[in-house]
């Protein structure tokens, strides 16, 4: 360094600690990166409320005109009209979900913790349905369900259709139009929503906690129950969520492996949208909908007490 | 409940390990090994990563199926029993808290498994005694790497095990709290009278701690004993190398004088106690006469010399100041490098690098070693544990 000639000016006593602001530019970026991811939803989800909102609130004819009129009685009417498909929407998306977290669990666990060098593979065969689009899928189920099909005869040669037509699942030796059919096709499309936050959680526990568990006198049963189970519970709220809400809205399934029976409420949504074209009961039902799936997602996450670990 | 061998028993059982290897295909982690470690003893697996002291460890907690041999928890054989019947307990390496359960619940965990109701008494004691009680209600993940690694060791000892077995449980502390956790642990095993088999790479870790410790090396153990025995007395290079340092020095046997083996290196004659040799050494037969840095001293070539003594001229190369003590390094022509370690008390002005000097030790403080080994064994792999 070179000599310094001239003393530096003493710095004024009272200056206030110097504090730097980052540049504007710096302090924006953030909502520059939110912007985009911003402007879908207001345009994709916000509007389309706001106008499926007014919607509802609408009356009149397809001939007249709709207009809104605050008519909130439309909702009332809806209620009353379709509350059994609500029930049924949420009993077999209820069961759909159950059977996915039985079917699912084992699966996320063996993946996680036994496939070792499979893993991968595994975890590819659950994901390649995705592959296939979601209608065609179902239509297969058709297929495989069909009267006197394999699958209906080996369960008639078994009893077992037997067994759930006394339960009210199935309607005498068949399956297709049946309950069974519509939560058998239910599962099955949404199975890899709950394998694949559940394998997420499994594969982030310690395999030590395992051991640690073992050393400290938990049988392998106990230590699932106290330290895996707990530990992989964010990955079940997830999984169920996953599997829960688009199955009670879905229609697809009810509409091509059920019958009339089986309608659930996003069947009826459909038809007043495209068939019976009352815009306003059908606007009505989705924001009911949505209100049941709100206060039943919030009340399931207050009570598995996951807040903390999700 | 779960059954096991003497549950409460207050102080510790004896491990035997009979003829216990462990293979993954074509690898052998350990080869048979018997063992055996006395009941209320501090026993240290000591070895570089890689030895086989932790899958040792992990099948005396019956982590691991041994491939062959057994293991008995004081005279019972527990080979065939899953490790929450055996009365062990472990303090993992990175400690394996339960990250879902406060300390409290992490820390009675055992008790309850075991089907004893009432723990609140006994797990607030343990944790008075790891100096913990007001951070009972946190999680793991609030707690500093101490508290954690002290939260294990509560965990493990309320069980009072027969035999608590410890998984380098030191290794992700800091050097100054590394040293105060040793001290604790030894203190701990002291008032308990629990069997302790502690696994470290860190061999200053394993002296300080353990009442004996196993050296292993390559999936072998090279040398059970007091540490200060293995210290005095390495029986080969890899102990002589691998715990403090030694210098190695190639000579042969010229001759026999009383309890002495005369040896020559580099045209000098050595003295070395021939019970301190390899029983079969016998005039003509090499032999590596080895010496630890801090037992030789360094004289000017005009300086007397004590006649009896052990003598090499070199000249330094290398002189460090580290306090306690200047560490040289002497170059001496015919045997190689020497490191000498000379107590900072009256400092020698003439003893800088580039001064011709005389290296002498009392004979009575060399060792021999067989010389048909590696010579530089275990020399460089505790790098890690500085």
């Amino acid at each position: 360094m070179s000599t310094v000639t001239e003393a530096p000016a003493p710095a004024p006593e009272d200056a206030p600690p110097e504090v730097r602001t980052p540049p504007l530019r710096k302090r924006l970026v953030p909502y520059w990166l939110l912007l985009p991811g911003i402007a879908w939803l207001l345009v994709f989800f916000a509007a389309p409320l706001v106008y499926q909102a007014s919607t509802s609130l609408q009356t009149g004819s397809l001939e007249d005109g709709f207009r809104v009129t605050w008519h909130l009685a439309t909702y009332w009417d809806a209620l009353v009209q379709y509350w059994p498909q609500f029930v049924r929407s949420v009993l077999y998306a209820a069961t759909a979900t159950g059977l996915c977290l039985l079917l699912g669990y084992p699966l996320a666990y063996l993946i996680a913790f036994k496939a070792g060098r499979w893993r991968h593979l595994v975890m590819i065969l659950v994901i390649a349905p995705f592959f296939t689009s979601f209608l065609i899928r179902t239509l297969a189920w058709k297929t495989i369900l069909a009267d006197g099909g394999p699958v209906v005869g080996a369960l008639n040669a078994l009893h077992v259709l037997d067994v759930t037509s006394w339960l009210g699942l199935t309607d005498g030796h068949r399956v297709l139009a049946t309950p069974l059919a519509v939560v058998c096709g239910l599962t099955y499309n949404f199975l890899p929503f709950m394998v694949l936050p559940l394998y997420t959680s499994l594969e982030r526990i310690d395999p030590r906690l395992h051991e640690a568990a073992g050393d400290l006198y938990a049988r392998p049963a106990t230590t699932f129950r106290r330290v895996t189970f707990p530990l992989s519970m964010p990955g079940v709220v997830a999984g169920t969520l996953l599997t829960f809400i688009p199955a009670t809205g879905d229609y697809i399934n009810a509409e091509l492996l059920g019958s009339t029976d089986q309608k659930m409420i996003g069947n009826v949504i459909q038809s007043q949208f495209l068939r019976v074209l009352d815009y306003p009961t059908a606007a009505a039902l989705s924001f009911l909908l949505m209100a049941a799936i709100l206060a039943m997602v919030t009340f399931y996450i207050r009570k598995s007490g996951t807040e903390d670990l999700v | 409940m779960t059954k096991t061998a003497s549950p409460q028993s207050g102080s510790g059982g004896d491990v035997r390990l009979r003829r216990i290897s462990k293979t993954y295909g074509s690898f052998t982690a350990v080869h048979p090994l018997d063992l055996t470690v006395p009941a209320g003893s501090f026993f240290a697996l000591l070895g570089a990563s890689g030895c086989g002291k932790t899958t040792t460890l992990r099948m005396i907690a019956g982590l691991e199926d041994p491939s062959t041999g057994t293991v008995e928890l004081s005279g019972e054989d527990v080979t065939a029993l899953p490790p929450y019947k055996r009365h062990v307990n472990t303090v993992f390496q990175n400690y394996a808290l339960f990250p879902h359960l406060d300390i409290f619940e992490n820390v009675a965990f055992g008790l309850r498994r075991r089907g004893i109701k009432s723990v609140k008494k006994q797990v607030e004691e343990m944790l008075d005694l790891v100096q913990l009680g007001p951070m009972a209600r946190r999680r793991p993940q609030q707690l500093s790497g101490g508290q954690q690694q002290r939260v294990a060791v509560a965990r493990a000892l309320i069980n009072h095990p027969q035999v608590l077995l410890l998984d380098e449980p030191l290794g992700a502390l800091d050097l100054k709290l590394r040293r105060q956790m040793q001290l604790e642990l030894k203190r701990i095993q002291t008032e308990v009278g629990i069997t302790f088999v502690h696994v470290t790479h860190d061999q200053e870790e394993a002296m300080t701690m353990a009442d004996t410790v196993a050296v292993m090396n390559g999936g072998r153990v090279e040398q059970l004993g007091a540490p200060a025995d293995l210290y005095e007395n390495p029986a080969t290079t890899f102990v002589a190398n691998f715990l403090g340092t030694s210098n190695l020095i190639e000579a042969e046997v010229t001759g026999v004088d009383g309890d002495d083996l005369l040896l020559r290196a580099a045209d000098r004659a050595l003295r070395v106690p021939a019970r301190r040799c390899p029983h079969a050494a016998r005039t003509g037969d090499k032999l590596l006469a080895g010496v630890r840095p801090e037992k030789m001293a360094l004289a000017h070539p005009d300086d007397a010399v004590p006649e009896a003594h052990n003598r090499l001229s070199g000249r330094i190369k290398d002189a460090a100041f580290i306090g306690v003590s200047t560490q040289y390094l002497l170059d001496v022509p015919g045997v190689g490098e020497l490191a000498v370690y000379e107590q900072n008390i009256a400092r020698d002005g003439r003893l800088v690098p580039g001064a011709d000097v005389v290296a002498h030790w009392n004979g009575a403080h060399t060792f021999g070693l067989d010389a048909a080994q590696d010579i530089s064994a275990g020399a460089d792999v505790d790098e890690e544990a500085a």
